[in-house]
């Protein structure tokens, strides 16, 4: 277990490395023109050039990486190139925010999911009616329509809920309950559409595997059957499926908060990826994809424990 | 750069999976399924909807009364009339122009994603899955790091790098989203590659490439085309986000800019919004369906609908009266029958299909045994032996209907006559306690997620009612009996660590854990060694005699019937050809279907000769077993 956990840690940690490399890279393609953009037209080329080497950008991209890197490693993920904000402190004022709304999230849709899933392959019928519908209007409309949508109606023309996020520091539960519902329901209607879907055939499939029968003809009760065989062997999918989802749900909150104007790390990640803020967009894609590794990590520890074959190896 | 770029979009798209070489088969299949998604209404509406999308895509440079960005600054947020009919942006533009020449673009620059991700996760996919090795296992990890990444966030990165273009946006995400093609691929390939007539090519010295493109491009066509639905559709809403975030180029209309440009004004003019977000929902919608409408159209042969059983009043009205009896009290088996541990009379097993129709896979078959007897089922794959089998164990797909005949068990119906499902109610007392149930293969029979300790112990619990410690010192005993050396290891052990033959040993230790008065067996050998093979029918045999339950062994080889049954009963296609006693049929079978199963048995052993003139039986009987083992 423990060399298990250890050995996935350390790709992980390869992996941060190499989107880090790569990302910084991208990045550099870009910063010819930053101290221009940071000081305006009339910045002389005396101003730009002391500019250029404030920001270390005379230095080459080996060595600027390198210190990145060892600054990265102590904890400090540097300063915003336009706001001077630390990007450390950015993160950590703007992550509680999108990560309620991933986690409140995540956690309906995965009870939802599972249970409307479960129920199609069970009972089919007209429950399976409705969840394949569903998925196809799911995958229909782009999340974020489904936000654009839920903002027209419900905040603007009803006046619901507020249309724009009233999330400040030090206001209490009931504005970050209002502010959040919408956007929390925009991720549910497309997780839990495309989950159900999927959990539906994983369940399916594993109902006509050929040891279920053999359990049926040993005696075996079928709710027996159902709960403790089959659902367990058909976790693992569902997981996949809920944590795939999740991936994509940190690009969806990004959008998601720049409609609903919530304070997290999506705007912030926008108007950096506009500005090439090499900083803050490093410090947004470093945590992604950490979030990410965390999540990959969970997902197969919760595998190895479902599934004894791969707990051997 | 426009031009050369919607011509790479367009050329391996429209080449890789829609016209790739295929034989003739190919072709037939491909025509047909092509027509039954026009027979499916969903799947005629996504064609019609996404022809008609892309032909005012393609004439939107005639189709469009103004340039995208012609501006008429003294007209904005116009309401529809005569010149701008849906209206005008807030710059004066006209909408109609804009969404025209916005498909254009959306859809273009979402085919080019597709066509990226094709030609980098075809190619890999490919040769990851015929060759394996070091190419995969490298794959496999790029596969993982890709798949970690959330991809608007990666887009984003692009975006900072390398300014506002839809078209790198979208090459981008087709690198990005390749593993999906590739695992499609490479899962296709690696079940395909082993399938004996890759091997019967490859011995027939045909090169790897030809290999590939003949029988592996057959195989993944139909799932290429499904997942590039998919993925356009996922394309057109990816970019319609990023523009939407405003990280687009807005001198290009696209539907994303427009939605952008749409909530900005959504106080002012709602509409603006409507019009991209509904054409967005329109194709990708269409694009969805279309990929379903295939799915179905390939899966339409075994894919049975659920429809309401359509039987003539009478029969209706008799089967539920039986029904009915049925339920208060089981109806009396015909007298003088009531001493045979089975008896099937007259059954018939059918599927209902999408017309309406009734698929009949078991007819008119009828037979009997009794305690302490062997009857053999013989016959080749689809004679509906199986299913005859499961229907005495009530184990039928949930599709599956009794549409004649009845089922007595030891003197009770479990399918009494007129019925059309097998009585769970009965069976499900019966099953596990007097009837069980020795599966084919051992290996996809025992559930991986237990060890077969628990496996043999929770039945005799549930079935038996007895403790779990007394059930655990019979699961050890039981595993003793049927030959296994180390029980307390094999208790332990996990099915994936045991060999075929063990776990053949361990099914064969459930069916009798509970003492069971009948015992099915379906192909028990098949799926083992040949050594192996001889030793599972020997535990059978032994077993038999020392319990004296009945057996009904369901087999294709004529040699495990002569080592093993006493009777034997010959299924052709669902029906019943011949019945009699082992040695009767083996030293003259009366019908030509069994002759010639008889004879290709001994095919390749003995010259055919001997079996003709009937001469010594017990060569041909031995000839036969040798041919079992």
């Amino acid at each position: 277990m423990i060399p298990f956990i250890l050995k996935r840690l350390g790709s992980g940690i390869v992996v941060l490395l190499a989107v880090s490399i790569l990302t910084f890279s991208l990045l550099y393609v870009s910063s010819g023109s930053i101290a221009r953009n940071i000081l305006g037209d009339q910045a002389t080329p005396e101003q730009l050039a002391v500019k250029e080497a404030e920001l270390g950008l005379d230095q080459p991209i080996v060595t600027r990486y390198f210190s990145w890197l060892m600054d990265a490693l102590g904890g400090n993920l540097g300063a915003s190139w336009f706001t001077s904000e630390p990007v450390a402190n950015a993160l950590a004022t703007r992550i509680p925010v999108t990560m309620t709304m991933v986690v409140v999230a995540m956690i309906l849709i995965s009870i939802i999911a599972t249970l409307i899933g479960v129920a199609a392959a069970v009972k089919r019928g007209w429950v399976d009616r409705v969840v394949q519908i569903g998925a196809i209007i799911g995958d229909s409309i782009p999340g974020f329509v489904i936000g654009i949508i839920l903002v027209t109606i419900l905040a603007i023309q009803m006046g619901l809920f507020p249309a724009t996020s009233t999330i400040a520091p030090g206001v209490g539960a009931e504005a970050w309950v209002l502010s959040l519902t919408l956007p929390v329901i925009a991720l549910l209607i497309n997780g839990v559409t495309g989950g159900a879907q999927q959990i539906r055939s994983a369940v399916i499939k594993q109902l006509e595997r050929d040891y279920v029968r053999t359990l049926r003809s040993r005696g075996i009760g079928e709710r027996e059957v159902l709960f403790k065989h089959v659902l367990r062997s058909a976790a693992p999918a569902g997981l996949t499926v809920l944590s795939l989802q999740l991936i994509g749900m940190l690009g969806g909150v990004v959008i998601l908060e720049s409609i609903f104007a919530l304070p997290g790390m999506g705007p912030m990640a926008v108007t950096a990826t506009i500005q090439s803020d090499q900083p803050v967009v490093m410090g947004v894609v470093m945590y992604t994809v950490a979030v990410v590794i965390v999540v990959n990590l969970i997902v197969d520890l919760l595998n190895g424990w479902l599934n004894p074959k791969v707990r051997v190896s | 750069m426009t031009e050369s770029v919607e011509t790479a979009a367009l050329t391996p798209a429209a080449d890789n999976p829609i016209s790739g070489s295929s034989g003739q088969t190919g072709t037939v299949v491909r025509s047909s399924a092509f027509k039954r998604i026009l027979k499916n209404p969903l799947g005629l509406i996504a064609l019609v909807i996404l022809l008609g999308v892309v032909l005012l895509a393609a004439f939107a440079n005639v189709l469009a009364p103004f340039d995208q960005n012609f501006a008429n600054i003294s007209k904005t947020l116009a309401a529809p009339d005569s010149v701008n009919i849906l209206g005008t942006d807030s710059s004066g533009r006209d909408v109609w122009s804009r969404l025209l020449f916005g498909a254009q673009l959306t859809l273009l620059s979402a085919l080019l994603c597709a066509a990226v991700a094709i030609v980098i996760g075809l190619p890999a996919g490919l040769v990851a899955g015929y060759y394996a090795g070091k190419f995969e296992a490298v794959a496999n990890w790029v596969v993982g790091i890709l798949m970690s990444l959330p991809g608007l966030i990666v887009l984003m990165t692009i975006r900072s790098a390398f300014g506002p273009s839809v078209w790198i946006a979208m090459i981008a995400f087709g690198v990005l989203i390749s593993p999906s093609y590739f695992r499609l691929v490479r899962s296709a390939v690696q079940s395909v590659r082993n399938e004996l007539y890759v091997d019967a090519a490859r011995v027939s010295g045909l090169s790897d490439l030809r290999i590939i493109t003949r029988h592996i491009f057959s195989v993944v066509r139909a799932p290429i085309i499904i997942q590039t639905a998919a993925i356009t559709g996922v394309a057109i809403a990816i970019q319609s986000a990023l523009e939407f975030l405003g990280l687009g180029d807005p001198a290009k209309a696209t539907w994303g800019v427009m939605l952008s440009e749409g909530f900005k004004n959504v106080y002012l003019t709602p509409s603006l919004l409507f019009w991209p977000a509904f054409a967005m929902a329109l194709t990708i919608g269409a694009l969805v369906l279309l990929g379903n409408a295939v799915r179905d159209a390939l899966e339409d042969g075994e894919k049975i609908k659920h429809r309401r059983k359509k039987t003539p009043a009478a029969q209706d009205a008799a089967a539920a009266s039986a029904a009915k009896a049925a339920r208060t009290t089981v109806a009396a088996v015909e007298a003088g029958t009531e001493h045979h541990l089975v008896k099937v009379t007259n059954l018939g097993v059918g599927y209902p299909q999408a017309d309406g129709s009734i698929k009949k896979v078991v007819d008119d078959v009828s037979f009997h045994v009794d305690r302490g007897e062997i009857l053999g089922i013989v016959g080749e794959s689809g004679s509906g032996k199986s299913q005859t089998a499961f229907s005495i164990l009530g184990l039928l797909p949930d599709t599956a209907r009794i549409v004649a005949g009845a089922i007595q068990f030891d003197g009770n119906y479990t399918v009494a006559p007129g019925e059309d499902k097998v009585n769970q109610g009965r069976l499900s007392k019966l099953r596990g306690k007097r009837i069980s149930y020795i599966p084919q293969e051992p290996m996809s029979n025992l559930d991986p997620a237990f060890t077969i300790g628990y496996q043999l112990v929770t039945p005799m619990v549930r079935v038996l009612g007895i403790s779990k410690a007394e059930a655990t010192t019979r699961a050890l005993k039981l595993l003793t009996d049927v030959g296994i050396v180390n029980p307390g290891r094999t208790f332990k052990a996990y099915p994936h660590e045991v060999s075929g033959g063990m776990a053949q040993r361990v099914l064969i230790a459930g069916a009798i854990s509970c003492e069971p008065d009948l015992i099915i067996a379906d192909e028990p050998t098949t799926a083992l060694d040949v050594t192996v093979q001889a030793d599972v029918l020997d535990l059978i045999r032994d077993l038999q005699r020392r319990l004296g339950v009945g057996v009904i062994l369901v087999t294709h080889n004529f040699g495990v019937v002569a080592d093993l049954c006493d009777r034997v009963v010959v299924m052709q296609n669902g029906r019943l050809v011949e019945e009699g006693p082992v040695r009767e049929i083996l030293r003259e079978p009366k019908e030509r279907y069994t002759q010639t199963l008889l004879a290709s048995m001994l095919e390749g052993k003995e010259p055919m000769s001997m079996l003709v003139p009937a001469g010594s039986p017990a060569t041909a009987s031995s000839i036969a077993k040798e041919n079992a083992l």
